[in-house]
């Protein structure tokens, strides 16, 4: 039988603020086991919470990018279950009123748009971290709070997505979104990135839903898309055999690539949610929310198109410009210096993404200013230096952090220009090349390219190539 | 109107495990409460609203401002278990 | 030792005119404890060598005619759920048995910047639950008129220990009426502030939207300074409103001269000890003689406030105590078994039957199918409580009523039938429950010589209102300064 696959995702996202969601205590990772705890991130007896701005303006800010409608009273909610790893043994979250609600997300798959809702947008405390020895026969487990209280965003998709291709659109594009505000890291392998996948398989045509299934434990974007690869198969082939899939909650194995059962509906946890009396409700007004709206920037996908209409770029170097931020805003602001946003276009793509690769760049601190690049890119127009010795001009830039009038200033690398110089240097390479003269005139073409090269050599390539081929025509008499 | 199962349940619920004893006597007692309590059912809330916070107060913040964690050694002073900088917990299997 | 009898207010002027030195109202005061605790049963936790050092500073501040706090010198006992830096907090549970808290509450870092003394951490019901200091599991407090009766509850050891000198203040809290109904039971004056106007910072929480920090003192005065240094706002607590604290002391004495006093009729209705009622009527002649007009009032909601209270307090107090797990702090039992059994054998071996009951209840209203009946409907509750509140003080100034239903009961009596010792709660409940500010000050004495209490209540933030009303009475009678018979020999049992 044909089956349509219904994919709805939970993605939980650390907030990348300097302290801790309900005390002053960093967020910083990796740092040595329970140095970064208190009090109030410990749970201990008495202590109280008091929410950081930072962290509700950038969970407000995120659900406004994700088109959602914001609650003009939203506050906060316990949530209670048992964990070692949960100092208070209940979570503080939103459930009756949360932050953002009814918003989308418009993805791109294989060159057309989808909109997928989002149902809604909260903001959560992180849990610490739970440690299992793995030498056999260890019947203990440790727990470090350093991540205990960190502001984690929590997003949750409606069942929009109909196959992996769109899941990993969902998944790209909502990270990119997350990184453009600056408001996650989204670094999957420090887990400040994480997604749960819901996943229900129903006959093709149908309208009903099928039973769901939810995966956890999926570490990175290719082990969600494993995992529902997996689950779509686990689901038809019980499907096929007239069997019903069971609603239960599923753990992901990336090692056997398979999934096993957690618990079943049955087991379903009573969370019992109710008012967080410890903190008070937050109103939020038009005021606030123009002043938050103010601080998104473009997205990325609009971002993209505006590319492709305004500076006529293809679709795909409009794709990598804004893959970050950080090379799209270079880009506009070399564009707003010098227009030629082709040529600019070329050097970040070809060159300057090579550069960070090869050297490990960091791209929030690029040795080269857009200003540099776009004179770079002026100087060639001119003349002044050829392609080639750009690229070295450009390499150089990138090592020294200098401008590339002063490399080439200090390196001499201008073009010779000067037609008596150039006949010089031309004169003295026949003189020294009889036998190449002699081809020539016997009809062998390419013998003025090797005298071309010649002159190149004598001028460590600086010899302005059109002049040269100029002038040796001349000579040869052609 | 409270029976095994629900004080079983709740008892689960509150991580407490009752003897036999106790359980009968917390479900006779949690019964006689909540006969007690039925008597809110008379009351017509319709068009209450809900008060969970008794001050009329909203938007309170603290500026994302970095205040120095407590000491290790101090956060741990305290535990029942501990390996290294570590709190130390019986096996947790998923 | 004589000036162990007198005010907070009076030891501070004999210690800074350097009559008497702090020190020695510390060693005098601890003979005292030594000789009396036995019998009353007030201190979970006493700091003698503490307190010496602290006096010896004080006196030195005194001699060298250095600046000093507020209560300098002053002997402070506190109620053992608020967090000492270490030293030792037990909420009276066994599951806090060996808790030292690495920081000090709001309230306690107030008062040592004030130069109180700390004398040490008194007995309760554990984790405040209760009405009579019984579901204490380390001792049993006994009220110091009568040693087989309960000092009420569940700030039972403050209120002793003010009643019988062995501190000469002390701070209690409330969810309840927890220091509202043991100060009526033991004679002393106790107040409960609006929600808000005490940080609950470093307090270990019982119901969070109902506790508030108070004072036990011995009269009004103590209890306007006392108040006065632990009041104001806290950045730590996002509860704490940021409301200015008047001087509580200036203008005490300033009268009620066209002052409306509501009479509610609820709070007068089966139940009520004649005693109780009388004494609460004579009150009213004396503030009537006074100026006062007397109006009477009606609380619709009062018969519901114990019932939404129960939902209420037990949710919060679910989910506020599912943190002792025996991971990070306090008991842990039963490590050998898995995590599971690790978490139910501790709380099951740390908590009593009260706390387990409570919690339970509160788990109960808030599971799934049961929090629109139970909890949410409770809520609403609340708010028709709260409107009732708000609608009388429209029309008057303040509301009396009695604080208890009933003088100190005997030890024992009520500990069989939970709901019945619910009941003893039915007066000071609905001020919790609304957040408005209470007081209850001595009135009179039961025919058995037991202290009654009369409740003030007012509107929110009036707090120096109701000191001036108390203020009031008091100067006018002196029940306040009948001290309990503990040198009798017939109340020595040892
Ligand atoms: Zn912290």
């Amino acid at each position: 039988m044909e089956y349509e696959v219904v994919i709805g995702l939970e993605t939980h996202a650390e907030l990348s603020t300097l302290t801790k969601l309900f005390c002053g205590c960093s967020t910083k990772f990796g740092v040595e086991p329970n140095t970064q705890v208190c009090p109030v991130c410990l749970g201990m007896p008495g202590v109280l919470p008091v929410m950081n701005k930072k962290a509700f303006e950038y969970s407000l800010k995120s659900a406004l990018a994700l088109h959602c409608e914001i609650n003009k009273f939203t506050n906060f909610d316990r949530k209670s279950y048992y964990y070692p790893d949960l100092p208070k043994n209940y979570q503080i979250s939103q459930n009756y009123y949360n932050l953002g609600v009814n918003g989308y997300m418009t993805i791109e798959v294989n060159g057309s748009t989808k909109k997928i809702r989002i149902h809604n947008v909260h903001l959560e405390e992180e849990a610490g971290k739970l440690i299992h020895p793995e030498e056999i026969g260890t019947n203990y487990s440790l727990v470090d709070f350093n991540r205990a209280g960190v502001p984690l965003l929590e997003i949750v998709s409606y069942p929009d997505m109909r196959g992996v291709d769109e899941v990993d659109s969902y998944m790209q594009t909502l990270r990119k979104i997350l990184l453009y505000m600056d408001v996650s890291d989204c670094k999957m392998q420090e887990g400040s990135l994480r997604f749960e996948a819901s996943i229900s398989l129903r006959e093709k045509g149908s309208d009903k839903l099928g039973n769901r299934v939810e995966i956890k434990n999926l570490n990175s974007m290719k082990a969600v898309i494993k995992a529902i690869e997996y689950e779509v198969g686990r689901q038809s082939k019980l499907l096929d055999r007239g069997e019903t899939v069971a609603r239960e909650t599923r753990l992901w194995d990336a090692v056997t690539e398979r999934s096993e059962r957690m618990r079943s509906k049955e087991e379903a946890q009573d969370y019992r949610y109710f008012p967080e009396p410890d903190l008070l409700p937050v109103l939020i007004d038009e005021k606030w929310l123009h002043e938050i709206k103010g601080t998104i920037p473009e997205l990325p996908l609009d971002r993209k198109l505006r590319f492709v209409e305004v500076f006529k770029l293809s679709d795909y170097d409009s794709g990598i410009l804004t893959e970050e931020k950080v090379f799209a805003d270079f880009f506009e602001e070399c564009v707003k210096i010098l227009n030629r946003p082709k040529a600019i276009s070329n050097w970040i793509i070809n060159d300057l993404l090579r550069e960070v690769k090869d050297r490990k760049l960091d791209i929030h601190n690029l040795p080269i200013k857009p200003k540099q690049l776009a004179s770079l890119i002026e100087i060639i127009e001119k003349g002044t230096i050829s392609s080639t010795i750009a690229k070295e001009v450009f390499s150089e830039m990138i090592q020294s952090g200098k401008n590339p009038h002063a490399i080439i200033e200090e390196k001499k690398l201008a073009q010779i220009s000067d037609e008596s110089l150039i006949e010089s240097i031309i004169e003295k390479v026949i003189a020294t090349n009889p036998e190449a003269i002699e081809d020539y005139k016997k009809g062998k073409k390419n013998a003025l390219s090797f005298l071309m090269g010649q002159v190149m050599k004598e001028t460590k390539g600086k010899a302005n190539p059109k002049i040269v081929n100029e002038l040796l025509k001349g000579k040869v008499g052609v | 109107m409270i029976d095994k199962k629900l004080i079983e349940y709740v008892a689960s619920l509150s991580r407490l495990e009752l003897t036999r004893d106790e359980e009968e006597m917390f479900m006779n007692q949690l019964t006689d409460i909540l006969s007690y309590i039925e008597k809110l059912r008379k009351l017509n809330t319709e068009d209450v609203k809900p008060m969970a916070y008794p001050l009329n107060k909203s938007n309170v913040f603290r500026e994302d401002k970095l205040c120095p964690s407590t000491s290790k050694e101090e956060i741990l002073a305290n535990a029942p278990a501990k390996i290294d900088a570590f709190f130390k917990v019986p096996k947790v299997i998923e | 030792m004589k000036h162990l009898e007198l005010t907070s207010l009076q030891i501070k002027e004999k210690i800074l005119s350097k009559e008497i030195q702090a020190v020695d109202v510390i060693k005098h005061l601890f003979e005292w404890i030594k000789e009396t605790e036995p019998n009353v049963q007030a201190y979970i936790t006493t700091t003698e060598e503490e307190s010496l050092r602290k006096a010896e500073e004080i006196d030195k501040k005194v001699k060298n005619n250095e600046r000093v706090g507020l209560l300098a010198g002053i002997p402070i006992a506190i109620k053992d759920n608020i967090c000492t830096k270490n030293l030792l907090t037990t909420c009276a549970s066994q599951i806090l048995k060996n808790f030292i808290p690495p920081y000090d509450a709001f309230v306690i870092n107030r008062l040592k910047e004030e130069d109180a003394i700390i004398i040490g951490k008194t007995n309760l019901d554990e984790f405040a639950m209760g009405s009579s200091t019984e579901n204490s599991s380390y001792k049993e407090t006994r009220n110091p008129w009568d040693l087989e009766r309960v000092p009420g509850g569940s700030s039972g050891g403050s209120a002793a220990a003010v009643a019988s000198n062995l501190a000469f203040m002390a701070l209690g809290s409330e969810t309840g009426g927890s220091i509202r109904q043991p100060a009526a039971m033991c004679g002393v004056v106790g107040v409960k502030p609006t929600y808000g106007r005490v940080s609950r910072y470093g307090l270990i929480a019982f119901g969070s939207s109902l506790d508030q920090i108070g004072t036990l003192t011995k009269d009004i005065k103590d209890a306007a300074v006392l108040l006065q240094v632990i009041s104001g706002h806290d950045a730590c607590d996002s509860t704490s409103a940021p409301v200015p604290v008047p001087d509580y002391l200036h203008g005490i004495d300033s009268g009620i001269n066209g002052l409306k006093i509501g009479i509610p009729k609820e709070y007068f209705a089966d139940g009520l000890n004649t005693d109780i009622q009388k004494a609460i009527k004579d009150a009213l002649g004396i503030y009537e003689k006074l100026g006062a007009e007397i109006i009477d009032i009606s609380l619709p909601h009062t018969e519901y406030a114990v019932a939404t209270y129960y939902l209420v307090a037990t949710a919060e107090a679910s989910s506020n105590l599912a943190r002792y797990d025996g991971v990070r702090y306090g008991l842990r039992a039963g490590s050998e078994g898995g995590i599971v059994s690790m978490y139910c054998r501790t709380r099951s071996e740390g908590f009593g039957n009260e706390v387990k009951r409570r919690v339970m209840l509160g788990n109960y209203a808030l599971s799934a199918g049961y929090y629109d009946a139970y909890y949410l409907k409770a809520s609403k509750v609340r708010t028709l409580i709260k409107n009732d509140f708000d609608a009388a003080f429209e029309k008057v100034d303040c509301i009396i009523c009695p604080t208890s239903p009933v003088p100190a009961f005997k030890i024992g009596e009520r500990t069989n039938n939970p709901l019945e010792m619910y009941l003893t709660d039915v007066y000071t409940i609905p001020a919790n429950l609304a957040g408005i500010p209470g007081i209850s000050i001595p009135c009179g004495f039961s025919r058995e010589g037991l202290p009654i209490g009369m409740q003030i209540l007012g509107r929110y933030f009036e707090e120096k209102r109701l000191l001036q009303i108390a203020h009031t009475f008091e100067a006018e009678t002196n029940f306040h300064l009948k001290t309990p018979p503990l040198k009798d020999p017939r109340w020595c049992r040892g």
